[in-house]
């Protein structure tokens, strides 16, 4: 009796399925949240690229139709020119700074060393403050006038650096209204920024290193392979998707960076630091040019998307992101 | 050969105490600048021990931040909650009950963790404006719950997937449904995902800038805000501007001293990954 009505319902579920309240529950609970996340991000997204596409430029909105025009303007502006620079200039050397420290603490801590946990946590206590904060301190510390440049006095440099307060550009290629090159204020700035970061390339590098299996190391060494071998041969490639992981979560870091700059140094003299974030709150918020403040944002947005969009779509592919 | 690698161990330890040192520095300006009283802080001695403890400067600090202190912890103790919560569900949803389109909700809500905020800030205004929560707690309240939900989603789903299906299927077994599965089963064994999800969160809206001065105007600021405030006054001493930053800083680095362990998960998290 038992096995004939198991059989009848496995030969019957094709055909009817049973509607579950448990599977209904489990979409009823995410629909709050996809309600919420479908205004707040992806509705807002699409206002604010109307809201790029009109003429609403001073204080009272005003949404009748400019095409690209606030794009065409906001490309042309020197400011905007400038952040475009700085952005890509800021991005490259931030992720270059952090693979290298991350990748060099991390080799370092993961050295059996005494005392790991005190190392770890040095090196990662940065990410646990604010970036406002780690603005304020780091104007003082590479202030022109006190700070670091007191020791270097000290050593007996004569000419001192002007840190963020520089405004050579290195090496300087005129290109339309723009001076190309690396802002050496930037560098003030990159400073603390890696110094704010690098903790994060390191945790999860050792996370990685952890995962190496310690045979695989003894085999390397067995076959006589030394430290420099072991780490080009062994390590380095364990480590490249997860190389490209940090490049991608410090790309977006990077693209977003925003409260680093507003208290550090602000646009700076020729806009040597400015970012698109800052620009795009300025005129904003300040300008009242919110037309041209939804054009930056969405062009921030669309810079994000091409490396975030392909990256989730391949983890999420790649089955359980876990 | 084993002189050699007591030499390279040597070497080490050496190569990391220095870099130790240098990760600290901004700490050491931080807590000997604020313990200085106005009148013993000079550029050109920025690096001297204070000659004599002074809390001067922390008071006077406190004495500009105090309020702003109570609107931070206003602020993110409820929004971590509350984004712990939904994230808890959703987490739970979309690990143990899977549906045909669940990675495809999953990519969307993920997706919203990494959009920069100024593509939503115009809108947002006007919203929070319209339904009367601009410039309020409240309002920074519902904005931080709500983007934080991608990040603790994706923390709680990663965290679920751990736990083994059998569990849920004796479960289905005994009789329980969906909700009883989650809050005899599930909810109990969460804790460590609450710990994680909650610290990182919490660490996230104290930290957080970009809201807080484009939502906000005095008295509602939080804390990041009045920082920022006195950092570009030209009137405050510069004794007075690290204490405050170090007030400001000093309950997230509490956290982390205490449960770094979970703050580095959430960290790892942040990595989609996990």
């Amino acid at each position: 009796m038992k096995g004939w009505t198991t059989a009848a319902q496995g030969a019957r579920a094709p055909v009817r399925r049973r509607f579950s309240w448990d599977r209904f529950s489990a979409v009823a609970t995410l629909i709050p949240s996809l309600i919420l996340l479908g205004v707040f991000v992806y509705g807002f997204i699409a206002w604010t690229g109307y809201v790029s596409l009109t003429n609403w430029n001073s204080f009272i909105p005003n949404f009748s139709f400019a095409g690209l025009q606030n794009y065409i303007n906001v490309f042309g502006t020197f400011r905007f020119q400038s952040d475009l620079r700085n952005i890509v200039v800021f991005t490259a050397l931030f992720i270059l700074g952090c693979l290298i420290v991350g990748m060099g603490l991390a080799l370092l801590v993961d050295q059996r060393i005494r005392a790991e946990g005190l190392f770890r946590s040095i090196f990662i206590f940065p990410m646990a403050i604010s970036f406002v904060v780690t603005g304020v301190i780091w104007s003082w510390i590479l202030n022109p006038q006190t700070g670091v440049n007191l020791i270097l006095k000290a050593f007996g440099w004569k000419t001192v650096p002007a840190w963020f307060l520089s405004t050579t550009i290195v090496p300087n290629i005129t290109l339309g209204q723009i001076q190309v090159g690396i802002p050496l204020a930037l560098l003030a700035v990159l400073i603390a920024a890696v110094w704010q970061m690098s903790g994060f390339a390191m945790a999860v590098y050792l996370a990685e290193l952890r995962g190496i299996p310690d045979d695989m190391k003894e085999a390397a060494r067995i076959d006589g392979a030394g430290a420099w071998r072991m780490f080009w041969s062994i390590i380095l490639p364990q480590l490249r998707s997860t190389t490209t992981t940090i490049v991608i979560i410090l790309s977006a870091a990077s693209l977003k960076v925003f409260g680093l700059i507003y208290a550090m140094t602000g646009p700076g003299q020729e806009f040597v630091t400015d970012m698109p974030s800052l620009n795009m709150f300025q005129t904003t918020f300040q300008g009242d040019q919110f037309a041209q403040g939804a054009a930056i944002a969405i062009v921030i947005l669309l810079l994000l998307a091409v490396f975030i969009i392909p990256y989730l779509i391949s983890t999420l592919r790649q089955g359980t992101p876990s | 050969m084993t002189a050699l690698r007591r030499i390279n161990r040597s070497l080490l330890y050496v190569v990391l105490v220095i870099l130790a040192c240098l990760y600290l520095v901004p700490v050491y300006v931080v807590v000997v600048t604020s313990m200085k009283a106005n009148s013993a802080i000079s550029l050109a001695q920025m690096w001297d021990l204070p000659s004599s403890l002074s809390l001067s400067s922390m008071a006077a600090a406190w004495a500009q931040l105090g309020p702003n202190f109570m609107n931070s912890f206003e602020l993110a103790v409820p929004a971590t909650l509350l984004s712990a919560l939904m994230g808890a569900l959703n987490g739970y949803a979309l690990s143990k009950w899977r549906f045909k389109g669940s990675n495809v909700v999953f990519f969307l809500i993920l997706f919203g963790m990494f959009i920069p905020y100024q593509s939503v800030l115009i809108p947002l205004l006007r919203v929070l404006d319209a339904i009367g929560l601009y410039n309020t707690i409240a309002g920074l309240i519902l904005v931080h719950t709500v983007y934080g939900i991608p990040i603790t989603t994706l923390i709680f789903r990663n965290f679920y997937v751990a736990i083994p299906d059998e569990v849920i299927e004796s479960g289905k077994i005994d009789g329980s449904g969906y909700w009883g599965i989650f809050r005899h089963i599930v909810l109990p064994l969460s804790i460590p995902g609450f710990v994680v999800a909650g610290i990182w969160q919490f660490t996230q809206v104290w930290n957080n800038f970009l809201f807080a001065v484009a939502l906000t105007n005095p008295p509602y600021q939080p804390v990041t805000v009045a920082l920022v405030n006195i950092a570009g006054s030209q009137t405050v001493q510069w004794n007075v501007q690290m204490a405050s930053a170090l007030l400001v800083s000093l309950p997230t680095l509490i956290v982390y001293i205490f449960l770094g362990k979970y703050f580095v998960r959430g960290l790892l998290a942040g990595s989609v990954k996990g």
